[in-house]
């Protein structure tokens, strides 16, 4: 049987020591036994390594950052849809969703599809506002606090003991003892992401994740389980291992009934000594090690691209239990030309 | 005044230092004026030939390319030798 | 042959983990015409700076709110707020529209006697009303929002020598998830201030309590905030129905609706992520629809909304004075609009168009009004394209608060121009002259020149 040829376009090719989940999207696709993917990349930044990875990106073309809005991001996709006949199109920076989430409709006209949460499922996601979901959803979330000004620093001592979480909108978490250090982190975090930053209660135990799929009917598609190995400085997974787990792909499987989530997500769970599980964020798309869950069985990202097309997906039942992933790093070598190309012209 | 020699510069704009392994992009504009200082030529035959090929005039021009050079040698790619 | 369009030259340092021009292009095309209007003959015609209202704009977007909220409310009115625009033209297209007046001065309610207003369709807010300024909303039957108790006993005291009985409203405070919490402005909700405050006039036979007001801030992106504001203020609505039998008029939701505009420090532009009128009337409409208010006694829900229905339709039209280098290498623009005129720039990230053909080239700018004053900045940092003395650019949405939070700072203000729906171009206030200024300085004897 022939394999269906698709043109997917993938964002977030910053293979990097802190990496975007778009080179492990694209290997899952390309391991796909149904179809022959075309990659189109997509890239914000000239040094995002994906792009110059020609095995794995077919072509990339560069866009502009969100924060330039939906208006000059369509006019540009416009374009480079105008080239590449895009099927899908796979957004996986955190940053960049609710911009590709409000153009959803827009794409489509164009012929591209999409498969994201709403917008209502995003926000209500949000770290800034984590208690109230847990409240919602009875999951079982560290106290937070979003604060949005310095000022306020000085009161979490009412609340909460050192040390905290600070962490960003987005991206970004950093521990901190004592005021001094949330002022730090606050300052830096804030002209980053902006406001809030969120003050989180520091849970003491073993950082676990679930990847997971969810039909945006409240069915499960996909979900593995994952305990980080190995921790870089940068608190990013540097090698985990698959986990049989009934707990949290319940967690998984309660919080997908209830919200109905479409689209890719990783929940970020911590899992005291006495068996007690936080939640302690939500990542509304796939994440970086993803690539696990495709070599212990589970090809989500192959499976999100049919969801996509608006096909029917059999929901994975099993994976292997004690699949490593470990994580390398490697020198990619190219002619200043390449970097030429792209920066004058925008694509490579 | 003199361009660095072994700056490459190519028609697209884009410009290469080989001695600190920087790039730089250049418009259309710029790209001009900077290989005609290559060629050798003077500000004054540079001004002549941009105010010929585009909608400028000379007190402009000249306060942008003063601008244009003071910039080259901030970046280091030009070799004063007066 | 005809010649090319020049731009300065440029070179730039690509820097690692910087974007390229590809990145940053923040807009795309010049806004050469306003309304089919050239803006280089207006600038020619009225002088540069130049204010510039779209009539048809302001009646489009109001149209578009109203319809918002009338298709899911049985009774809606809105009220103009001055403060945000009180030129007397854009009252008046306003008033036209159907729109009462909201004031929270003396000087804002002749405003709205002058634009012809009906003493019954003016809202009476803010802290700052004086006991003529009272007497005479009383006596006009305007609606009176108090503030606070002292404002109450002014009332109460005035109303024994006017011998009229006001129609009063009180303005609530109330948490509603957001932050910050205004708390300065009216009676609070959670700490029963509010209820205190309704009890007392409810039981003065003298005084007549019509509706409920309330301002939960300004700029809300949360619509979630708009429902529990009105769920409160129909629990207070209730609670006054059981204890006195008495169906109030209306709930005043205020304003605080978001405009397009990006505040400084947002990740995302403002024009991605703020509601549209649609989801702000769902939220306040389902919260009122789903409280225990009587259906056949639903208050009329009046909406004093002023931001949003007018940034969009006014623009800042100016020129470039110089461009120079700064001594760190950026680039600067000076152009002569300044904080005087765009008082607004001290909050928003103003998006600032050119008004003729660029290219794609852009540099990191910052963006200097023309005054001799440090704090003058229209943009600290923006990726801008290469723009030469001379050059005309719009500066869109600046329709709220700009033409009142003005200025006259070091230079005069310049002519206001509004298009109307012909496409005729009308002054509506004239620039000012130095007589305008120093009419009413007085100099005294000694040191008058001999």
């Amino acid at each position: 049987m022939s394999k269906r040829k698709l043109t997917i376009a993938v964002t977030g090719l910053n293979n990097t020591d802190n990496p975007g989940p778009g080179i492990p999207v694209i290997r899952g696709l390309r391991d796909s036994e149904e179809f022959e993917v075309r990659i189109i990349g997509l890239a914000y930044e000239n040094l995002e390594p994906g792009i110059y990875m020609h095995d794995i990106v077919d072509k990339t073309y560069q866009i502009p950052y969100p924060s330039a809005g939906t208006e000059v991001l369509l006019a540009r996709l416009e374009y480079i849809n105008s080239i590449e006949k895009i099927d899908v199109l796979i957004p996986n920076f955190d940053a960049e969703l609710n911009t590709f989430m409000r153009s959803a409709d827009k794409l489509k006209k164009m012929g591209i599809r999409t498969f994201l949460p709403t917008l209502e499922q995003y926000e209500e996601r949000h770290k800034s506002v984590l208690p109230e979901y847990g409240e919602k959803y009875d999951v079982r979330v560290p106290k937070s606090k979003a604060i949005f000004n310095a000022s306020d620093i000085y009161s979490l001592n009412d609340d909460f003991t050192y040390p905290v979480m600070v962490k960003g909108k987005f991206y970004d978490a950093f521990i901190a003892y004592n005021t001094e250090q949330v002022k730090m982190h606050f300052n830096k975090i804030s002209s980053k992401w902006g406001l809030p930053v969120i003050i989180q209660e520091f849970v003491k135990g073993v950082e676990v994740n679930v990847v997971a799929l969810g039909d945006g009917k409240g069915n499960v598609v996909g979900a593995v389980p994952m305990r980080k190995q190995f921790i870089t400085d940068k608190g990013k997974a540097w090698a985990g291992i698959t986990l049989k787990d009934d707990k949290m792909l319940e967690q998984t499987q309660k919080i997908f009934s209830a919200t109905k989530w479409r689209g890719g997500m990783e929940l970020e769970l911590i899992k005291t000594n006495d068996g007690k599980y936080y939640l302690i964020e939500i990542n509304p798309r796939l994440p970086a090690w993803v690539y696990l869950a495709v070599g212990a069985g589970q090809n989500l990202p192959e499976a999100l691209v049919k969801l996509a097309l608006g096909e029917d997906v059999k929901p994975y039942e099993n994976y292997q239990v004690g699949k490593l992933f470990i994580r390398y790093s490697y020198d990619l070598i190219c002619d200043i030309a390449e970097f030429e190309q792209l920066s004058t012209f925008g694509e490579l | 005044m003199n361009i660095n020699r072994n700056i490459a510069i190519s028609d697209t704009g884009f410009v290469f230092d080989p001695s600190s392994g920087d790039s730089y992009s250049l418009n259309p504009v710029g790209t001009e004026i900077i290989q005609l200082l290559k060629k050798q030529k003077t500000i004054e035959e540079i001004q002549v030939e941009i105010v010929s090929k585009y909608e400028v005039d000379d007190v402009q021009l000249e306060k942008d390319i003063i601008d244009f050079i003071l910039t080259l040698e901030q970046y280091n790619l030009i070799e004063n030798n007066e | 042959m005809e010649k090319l369009i020049y731009e300065r030259p440029l070179i730039k340092k690509l820097v690692t983990g910087m974007p390229n021009k590809f990145g940053m292009k923040t807009v795309n095309e010049p806004i050469s015409h306003i309304e089919n209007i050239s803006v280089k003959e207006l600038l020619e015609k009225y002088g540069s700076p130049l204010y510039v209202i779209s009539e048809k704009t302001i009646r489009k977007v109001f149209k578009t709110a109203k319809r918002a909220f009338e298709t899911r409310y049985p009774k809606v009115q809105f009220a103009w707020s001055y403060k945000t625009n009180y030129l007397n033209s854009v009252c008046n297209v306003y008033h036209q529209e159907g729109s009462w007046a909201e004031v929270v001065s003396g000087f804002e309610y002749d405003k709205a006697i002058g634009n012809g207003v009906d003493g019954n369709h003016i809202l009476f807010n803010g802290p700052d009303k004086s006991e003529a300024d009272l007497t005479k909303a009383i006596k006009n039957g305007s609606y009176i929002h108090i503030d606070n108790f002292d404002e109450l006993y002014t009332i109460v005291k005035l109303v024994d020598e006017i011998k009229e009985k006001p129609k009063l409203a009180i303005r609530v405070n109330m948490d509603t998830g957001i932050f910050p919490q205004w708390d300065r402005f009216g009676f609070n909700y959670e700490n029963g201030e509010a209820w205190k405050a309704l009890n007392q006039i409810l039981m003065n036979e003298k005084l007549e309590l019509v509706g409920l007001h309330c301002h939960i801030g300004t700029y809300i992106m949360k619509t979630d905030a708009y429902a529990v504001a009105a769920s409160k203020l129909a629990e207070l609505a209730v609670r006054i129905k059981n204890k006195f039998n008495k169906n109030i008029k209306y709930i005043d939701l205020g304003g605080g609706f978001a405009s397009k505009n990006t505040l400084k420090g947002a990740y995302l532009p403002a024009s991605d992520t703020v509601p549209s009128f649609d989801e702000y009337a769902e939220a306040i409409s389902n919260a009122l629809l789903t409280s225990e208010l009587e259906p056949q006694h639903m208050p009329t829900l009046i909406l004093e909304t002023g931001r949003a229905l007018i940034d969009d339709s006014a623009y800042l039209l100016g020129t470039v004075q110089a461009i120079k280098r700064l001594a760190d290498g950026r680039r600067s623009m000076i152009i002569d609009v300044g904080v005087n005129l765009l008082f607004t720039a001290f909050w928003y990230e103003h998006t600032i168009t050119p008004a003729q053909p660029f290219s794609q080239y852009t540099e990191d700018t910052v963006i200097y009004g023309p005054l001799c004053m440090n704090i003058d900045v229209i943009r600290e940092n923006i990726n801008f394209p290469l723009l030469k003395k001379g050059d005309n650019f719009v500066i869109n949405r600046i329709g709220a608060y700009n033409m009142t939070q003005w200025l006259q700072f070091i230079t005069l203000r310049p002519n206001i121009v509004m298009i109307d729906l012909e496409g005729k171009v009308h002054i509506v206030r004239e620039r000012e002259t130095n007589e305008n200024i120093t009419n009413s300085e007085r100099l005294p004897m000694h040191l008058q020149k001999k």
